[in-house]
């Protein structure tokens, strides 16, 4: 496929970024929030809440990410304008003032001193307008280098690491020569294929930062672990498709970033990387989380390969999830946006692999609704660092 | 017909990667990096998706795939039997 001239039509928001989606959310700050937040999704049909369990007593780092991921969530250019509800209006303003800096509309709630029905009829009224005022807002034609694209496999088996990881590669190995943003994470998963990602680093000072965040986590695995992490990772789910280390997981997980690309850079959790190029994101591995993180540090599609039928979505960001495996296709196809199973039949080439997920990529940023948003799926799970105060 | 892929020359391990192996059964790999043929009789049955073993291995050799080291073998491995958690585990955690 050539991509030189390749174009997308997605919504060009007040800072420049560009969107696929044309969202109005409404963000609770906190656990309690969640009911005000889905009484106003509720009441103002079209608009999209993002209830979660979290946001009470969490402090230092844990506090800094569980906002980082808020306003990064509001931020996402799929995302045309906000409204936030929490508990008390001191928080709920930090998150205002954060996705304010994008320039988008956001308007903030708290629930103290009003009670939900006030805080619902005041927050339903703001949301009916900018509900209104999104729906007049505009694709426009913009060039490749303004999609944002992540990945990240779940469910896997020994046939995404032959069919549809090395298809993610593919894809990746062609977009990255055009400036696109890229992203991968999953730092655990790379346990036994760590030294080729070390490799494939730009220069020694990525190279050392993300040797950094590897060890790190490492010493997290070690510090609590109780066994060799049998049935957690690699998953129950794993184990029954085939994969038996850590080791092949690991290995069937980094054939997603290609062999051209190289990693430019190491993110934390939610962070938002300064340029185009590969980025390596220090995550979890749990597919709702680590898509999550993509969504809240501004990627707009995201290519989710899966083996054994992981049917994750994401409320902000549309996950395209592609299968190599023919028991699965048949089975969950209602799950499938892309079919690569082919290539183990020598059907399709990796080449055209790629380009099928590319083709599909242009389609979902253009409008059309992947398999996980149409089946309703929004998983929005926030990564908590260790227990609240 | 494709019964099992192996990823690169050298790999002790293919993915089945059809339905309903069965011992006995004649399979026809495809070393998908190098494009060649490997043929293997299974001796055991293989679900879709698990490997079956391309050479004996005895126990504390490494198994590669992907020309990689996946593991520690931990019981003896024939020449087209079954390679899974029950014969080989993780060399890290």
């Amino acid at each position: 496929m050539d991509l030189s001239k390749a174009s997308f039509w997605g919504y060009r928001r007040e800072n420049g970024r560009v969107g696929v989606r044309n969202h109005v959310v409404i963000l609770p700050v906190d656990d309690l929030s969640n009911a005000a937040a889905q009484a106003v999704e509720n009441s103002i049909k079209g608009t999209l809440a993002l209830p979660h369990p979290y946001g009470r007593l969490q402090f230092g780092a844990d506090l800094e990410l569980h906002f980082r991921t808020l306003i990064g969530a509001g931020s996402n250019p799929n995302v045309a304008a906000a409204i936030v509800i929490g508990i008390e209006e001191g928080w709920t303003a930090r998150v205002v003032e954060g996705i304010k800096q994008t320039g988008k509309p956001v308007f903030g709630f708290g629930i103290e001193g009003h009670g939900d029905h006030e805080t619902i009829r005041r927050a339903s009224q703001k949301a009916k307008e900018l509900l209104q005022w999104a729906s007049e807002q505009r694709r426009e034609q913009r060039p490749l280098k303004d999609l944002w694209v992540s990945t990240k496999c779940g469910e896997s088996d020994t046939t995404s690491g032959c069919g549809a990881n090395p298809t993610v590669g593919n894809a990746f190995d062609k977009l990255y020569p055009h400036g696109v943003t890229l992203v991968f994470g999953e730092t655990t998963e790379l346990t036994g294929g760590e030294h080729l990602v070390a490799a494939r680093c730009r220069n020694d000072a990525v190279r050392k930062k993300f040797q950094f965040v590897f060890d790190r986590y490492q010493e997290v695995i070690d510090r609590h672990k109780t066994g060799d992490l049998m049935d957690s990772q690699p998953t129950k789910g794993n184990i029954a498709g085939g994969l038996t280390t850590i080791e092949e997981k690991a290995l069937g997980n980094i054939q997603k970033i290609g062999r051209k690309c190289l990693v430019d850079g190491v993110l934390d959790k939610a962070e938002t990387p300064t340029g185009p190029g590969l980025w390596f994101m220090d995550s979890s591995s749990a597919a709702a989380e680590m898509v999550t993180l993509c969504a809240a540090a501004g990627y707009v599609v995201h290519f989710f390969p899966t083996g054994q039928g992981n049917v994750i979505g994401n409320p902000i960001l549309p996950v395209i999830k592609l299968c190599a495996n023919p028991r699965t296709v048949r089975t969950m196809s209602e799950h499938i946006d892309v079919d690569v199973s082919g290539l183990l039949r020598k059907e399709l080439t990796p080449d055209q692999a790629g380009d099928q997920l590319l083709d599909c990529m242009f389609r979902t940023a253009n409008g059309r609704l992947t398999a996980a948003e149409a089946l309703g799926h929004r998983e929005f799970v926030l990564t908590r660092l260790y227990e609240s105060a | 017909m494709i019964h099992f892929v192996v990823h690169e020359e050298g790999d002790g391990v293919g993915v089945v990667v059809v339905e309903g192996v069965k011992a006995g059964q004649q399979l026809n790999g495809w070393i998908m990096e190098d494009d060649k043929d490997v043929n293997v009789t299974a001796k055991s049955d293989i679900p879709i998706g698990h490997k079956v073993a391309l050479k004996d291995y005895r126990p504390g050799d490494t198994v590669i795939k992907y020309g990689v080291d996946i593991g520690r073998v931990v019981q003896p491995i024939a020449k087209g039997e079954h390679l899974h958690v029950h014969n080989v585990k993780t060399k890290r955690w």
